[in-house]
């Protein structure tokens, strides 16, 4: 059946809620105004205001509320509007819900996941048009997940909600209408495991989240110049699937890493720090990244279309490997 | 009275020359003044000329060998004059020379061929004996790249096989196994254990935060134990005119590690509770993993036990390790459709099969002490 990702997500959310009424949804506009984009349609009416929580503007606030839910045998969802606003929740992210598993000794875990789209959409100015997954996959105790398609996206979630760690789960407001075949029923992709979305043999593109379609149009224009990409999706981007990524790498010997985040200390270069670790008498030249530009994203739209990488950006870069 | 001839510091900056060509032969009567060689400085090639009148007695340098300034390469004297004496410092000073001469040209080589290659590529001409050197780089700053390789790659496709030399351990598991499989008559009994309770036994231990946790494996042991003490007939071994029956039970528990296995042995497991054998066993196990154990440690084991479970494996048959005369062999606890009182349930089971020397047990013996076992591990409460 084809589903858009929104709807994905809400089937998700809604069969793991129907499962078991330990799970519940928290976050701004979840209720009655169906979430900021309709994620949550449909929810309060079936699971009542008790399991669909609408909160004020209080992101610090309404995420400590759910980790300490969690820490008492409750799986909250947070849902925050886009996760440029989980910024002022980061104290409880990163003190609270990523450590207390370990300083507790094991004896308390907190399994929340904390949703909402992140990326740039169209013209929403600087503050809102933010990739911030680096900041999450740099602590130690967060498990991040990004997915690209609605048949990831409902098996993902389903999978964040049982795990009994924290799980930022980052969708992207681009991705809520895309439409894609969604498995039948009651299906979950494991935490941890990338897919190899197109298969190829000349060059490795590693691109997650919106970014994964980027590379699969410029797979595309790749292929009728003779060039056959292999665009692998990492779908969770900490824990890493490094087996699957290198064994790609290790075949074609060149890679190129597509994100949409900032370029310094971006998550790319940590996934080309741990290709090299693995692969690098496999490789045959340097792994190039295309990022966002080093900017705060511009509001004007030429300005902000030349600031986020396109199908264009990945050729050039593939080119570039191939010395071409 | 015989001069020496060595290689001159024509200029400042030379540290070596090359003897181009000798002008002179061995036994030429030679003047003060002439020349007697062509010598190649690294600024150009000059005349060496004779500082003694006499006969060019020795030629110690051949042509086209480089050596240091100050090395001696000929000796003029008188016809009957005895050199030895001289000719003898030749070989001290001058035969590190050549060897200094010939790496250096290689040398040269090898920087050219390493500093443009990829690693890819480096690693393919390690595989395949290629040779990179001449070949032109079409990557980024002339690096070569696979395709430069290609023309090449289709004249060597295969990759050469990888000779990989026996470990020790390796030779041990050889020598081990062959000594078993080939002399002993093997037979093999499988059985089937429903693992319900022993699986609730297991998630109780994990859950009661017992260190180490009881696991599949220690009830196997376990159950193994109590099988072999109601029947120790095949807690014995062949020994040519006897049959050995050992006094305790000692058990061996195959060990994977990453260049072959090992087989740690938990002692007089017929003694022991199954807290006792689960403390044993992840010592044992976790020095075998950190190749601590002695080697009284891991031989002698009169019974063992090869655990593939956690592979996924329906059912395997292991090979018997001397001088044991069983092994048993424990492949995954499966969810498997189960008749019972003439229904279909769901059932957790594990399938063993024993391989048996035949020279020791028969069939029926390993089937009873099979259904001991089965009994022990089906009510794991009473282990």
């Amino acid at each position: 059946m084809t589903f858009t990702y929104r709807e994905a997500l809400n089937q998700a959310l809604c069969e793991e809620m129907r499962r078991d009424d330990r799970v519940f949804l928290i976050g701004e506009d979840v209720g009655y105004y169906q979430g900021a984009f309709k994620v949550s349609k449909g929810f309060v009416e079936e699971f009542g205001p008790r399991r669909v929580v609408d909160t004020p503007i209080t992101e610090l606030g309404f995420t400590g509320l759910a980790i300490g839910a969690a820490m008492a045998g409750l799986r909250p969802v947070v849902e925050v509007m886009t996760f440029n606003f989980a910024i002022l929740a980061m104290d409880q992210i990163v003190n609270n819900a990523a450590k207390i598993r370990y300083m507790s000794g094991g004896q308390i875990g907190v399994p929340i996941v904390i949703r909402g789209p992140g990326s740039a959409a169209h013209q929403l100015g600087a503050q809102h048009s933010q990739s911030l997954e680096a900041w999450f996959c740099h602590v130690p105790g967060l498990k991040v997940v990004a997915p690209a398609t609605p048949h990831d996206a409902k098996g993902l979630l389903k999978s964040a909600v049982r795990d009994e760690n924290p799980v930022i789960f980052i969708e992207a407001q681009l991705l809520y209408p895309v439409k894609g075949e969604v498995g039948e029923g009651d299906y979950t992709i494991p935490l941890g495991v990338a897919e190899v979305k197109r298969a190829g043999t000349d060059i490795t593109i590693i691109a997650y989240s919106k970014m994964l379609h980027r590379a699969l149009e410029a797979a595309d224009i790749l292929s009728r110049e003779g060039i056959q990409a292999e665009v692998v999706d990492p779908r969770t981007l900490r824990p890493l699937d490094l087996d699957t990524l290198a064994a790609s790498v290790k075949k074609t010997g060149k890679a190129v890493i597509v994100e949409e985040g900032w370029p310094f200390a971006g998550l790319g270069a940590q996934i080309a720090e741990s290709l090299y670790g693995r692969v690098f008498d496999y490789l045959d030249g340097p792994i190039v990244r295309v990022t966002g530009r080093d900017v705060p994203m511009p509001y004007a739209k030429n300005l902000e279309d030349a600031a986020v990488p396109d199908a264009r950006r990945v050729v050039e870069a593939v080119h570039q490997v191939l010395n071409r | 009275m015989a001069s020496r001839v060595i290689m001159p510091k024509l200029t400042d900056s030379m540290e070596e020359g090359v003897v181009v060509k000798w002008r002179k032969a061995e036994g030429d009567h030679v003047e003060s003044g002439d020349v007697l060689a062509e010598i190649e400085t690294d600024k150009a090639v000059m005349d060496l000329e004779a500082f003694a009148s006499g006969t060019l007695r020795k030629i110690l340098v051949p042509e086209g060998t480089t050596v240091p300034s100050g090395t001696l390469i000929g000796v003029i004297g008188e016809p009957d004059e005895d050199i030895k004496e001289l000719v003898k410092e030749q070989p001290a000073s001058a035969a590190p020379a050549p060897q200094q001469a010939t790496p250096s040209l290689s040398h040269q080589e090898k920087v050219e061929g390493e500093a443009v290659a990829s690693p890819r590529v480096r690693t393919l001409a390690r595989e395949r004996g290629i040779d990179l050197t001449g070949i032109k780089g079409s990557g980024p700053g002339g690096r070569i790249v696979e395709r430069d390789l290609e023309p090449l790659l289709a004249k060597n496709p295969q990759p050469a096989a990888r000779e990989i030399p026996l470990t020790q351990m390796r030779k041990a598991i050889v020598r081990a196994t062959t000594q078993s499989k080939a002399p002993v008559p093997h037979f093999y009994v499988t059985t089937e254990v429903d693992m319900g309770e022993g699986l609730r036994l297991v998630e109780e231990s994990k859950k009661r935060g017992d260190r180490p946790p009881v696991s599949i494996t220690h009830l196997i042991i376990a159950a193994a134990a109590r099988g072999l003490v109601q029947h120790p007939g095949l807690n014995a071994a062949f020994a040519g005119e006897t049959i050995r029956v050992f006094p305790s039970i000692d058990i061996g528990i195959a060990v994977a590690l990453e260049d072959g296995l090992i087989v740690p042995v938990v002692r007089d497991c017929g003694k022991k509770s199954l807290r006792q054998i689960a403390d044993a066993e992840r010592a044992l196990v976790s020095r075998a993993r950190n190749r601590e154990l002695a080697p009284e440690e891991y031989t002698g084991a009169t019974f063992s036990i090869s655990n593939l479970g956690m592979f996924d494996v329906e059912n395997f048959i292991a090979v018997i390790l001397p001088p044991a005369a069983a092994v048993l062999a424990v492949g995954s606890v499966r969810e498997v459709p189960v008749v019972k009182d003439g229904r279909v349930g769901v059932g957790q089971r594990l399938k063993l099969t024993l391989s048996c020397d035949h020279r020791v047990v028969d069939g029926a013996a390993a089937a009873k002490f099979l259904q001991a076992f089965k009994r022990g591990l089906e009510h794991p409460r009473d282990l």
